[in-house]
């Protein structure tokens, strides 16, 4: 690590979430423990074996301009709604356009435009269809629209790696900014599948929770034994990222800094965890070491744990290793527990999360953790826990994301 | 029966303001679509389906590049109703 290297700092947060409809209001649920999760009422949901799912708290084609609705995929209006938040949270920095990228990223895309167009194909001919019916569907849409959005010129990118996806953007954009590719990014992750198709899809993996359709509150239980798998959620969350100079000239509020990244590949399967853990203890390695973290500054992990059998302790296993004699006392939060399985929104939310974490010195609880399937020595806990300093050094906190196609990215934030 | 100029002009007010957010009362004959509207070739797509439901008359695509003004679909629209 080379140290006269661009720090990059987050100024600016976004989130729309089964929880919340902006960053504050996500923000005190989870710490206050409020499930985002309903039970699916929906003719659609009466045969499949999950009729659970935690909808955004808000519908997000109410809180944008009606033609805009018309030509957004439900993801990208999630995507717009975080973006604006975000940008206006970050003060609407005055940057050169050639100096301003997008990275927004969805794991899915535009599924639902992709149902409905077919639908009308079958019943009405090619005629009737919306012409916006590409940029609705494809991955990049959100990115390619939010470009537009802000006058971004400098770079527009999507980085697809289903569940890592958001993440791996709040990666790759501070990638951008390090190279001196840009000066300003908005990042982030964005999902709207919660639909017949994608939860048939998923119960067909069996990765989703079906033996609490009748107490949905209690569905999504990381780290609990008596988890069973995932609950679907949906919605978006948005940071923005800035070289430390551009923000500090500027005079910008800095919640934190991206100290860094690390990626790596499970090359095991496509679908389920290495039960050895190797490609997680590498991610998070790589992260620390990326941003010039030792292990004892590491106050608060923001886990991926989905709530599926495999997965979670997988990840306690791997962190606990990769912190190594660091391990006992490190706090590690699983909020998907509240928020359901944003997919592609994931990484992003929670990373949203982990900085306020650290800005508040609290991580959130861990609902339903009643039994905690966990001998790896970690700290994961069903209420709301303090964070303090550990050792000399700017306390860090990390985000975990992993994703389906063997896709790990872990995101180390210090303190401004 | 076939629509006056009056009617046709209010349909496509409609259409418009559906489509690309212009409110109705801004659709006079003389505007053009594209400098005075600001309605890109993709909207243009989505107003010539709509008003094929509205008024009954098809627009094929090499017809709609002519159509620059809202004056130019009302006399579409009235024309083919005659020939129809």
């Amino acid at each position: 690590m080379g140290t006269d290297r661009t720090r990059v700092v987050v100024t600016g947060l976004g989130a729309i979430t089964p929880v919340g409809t902006d960053v504050p209001s996500t923000w005190e649920a989870l710490k206050a423990g409020r499930s985002g999760v309903q039970q699916l009422t929906d003719d659609w949901a009466a045969e499949l074996p999950a009729r659970i799912a935690a909808w955004a708290a808000a519908d997000p084609a109410t809180l944008i301009d009606r033609v805009q609705a018309r030509r957004l995929d439900r993801c990208e209006q999630f995507a717009l709604v975080a973006a604006r938040e975000a940008w206006a949270d970050a003060g609407s920095p005055d940057v050169d356009p050639e100096r301003l990228g997008v990275v927004v990223s969805s794991g899915i895309g535009g599924v639902a435009s992709t149902l409905a167009a077919y639908d009308t194909l079958k019943e009405k001919g090619w005629q009737r269809l919306s012409p916006y019916t590409v940029p609705m569907l494809m991955p990049n849409g959100a990115a390619g629209w939010l470009a537009i959005e802000l006058g971004a010129r400098a770079e527009v990118h999507t980085t697809v790696s289903a569940c890592a996806s958001g993440a791996e953007a709040i990666g790759y954009a501070m990638d951008m900014i390090r190279a001196g590719r840009a000066d300003v990014v908005l990042a982030g992750g964005t999902e709207a599948a919660i639909m017949q198709l994608n939860i048939a899809a998923f119960a067909a993996m069996r990765a989703l929770c079906t033996s609490r359709n009748d107490d949905p509150v209690s569905a999504s239980r990381p780290f609990d034994k008596g988890r069973d798998g995932f609950v679907l959620g949906e919605g978006a969350g948005m940071v923005i990222l800035e070289s430390e100079e551009h923000a500090a000239a500027r005079g910008a509020h800095v919640y934190a800094v991206v100290a860094g990244v690390g990626y790596s590949s499970d090359a095991h399967h496509i679908a389920q965890p290495d039960p050895e853990g190797a490609g997680l203890r590498l991610v998070l390695r790589r992260a620390m070491a990326d941003g010039g973290v030792r292990p004892e500054q590491v106050v608060h992990v923001n886990a991926h744990a989905t709530s599926t059998p495999a997965g979670d302790v997988v990840e306690a296993q791997a962190i606990a290793a990769a912190l190594g004699d660091a391990a006992p006392g490190v706090v590690v939060s699983a909020t998907k527990s509240m928020t359901g399985h944003l997919l592609g929104g994931a990484g992003a939310v929670e990373s949203v999360a982990a900085i306020l974490a650290l800005r508040d010195r609290v991580a959130p609880p861990t609902i339903n953790l009643e039994d905690p399937d966990d001998d790896a020595g970690l700290t994961i806990s069903a209420q709301p826990q303090q964070l303090s300093q550990r050792a000399d050094g700017p306390m860090a906190v990390i985000n975990n994301s992993f994703g389906f196609g063997g896709a790990n990215v872990a995101l180390a934030f210090t303190e401004a | 029966m076939a629509m006056t100029e009056q009617e046709i002009l209010e349909g496509l007010g409609e259409i418009i303001d559906e489509v690309a957010g212009v409110p109705a009362d801004q659709v006079t004959p003389d505007k053009t679509f594209v400098d005075d509207l600001d309605i890109d070739s993709l909207s243009m797509v989505e107003i010539a389906v709509a008003a094929q439901d509205k008024f009954g008359v098809e627009i094929p695509d090499d017809q709609l590049k002519d159509l620059k003004t809202v004056q130019d679909v009302i006399n579409y629209v009235r024309r083919a109703e005659v020939s129809a």
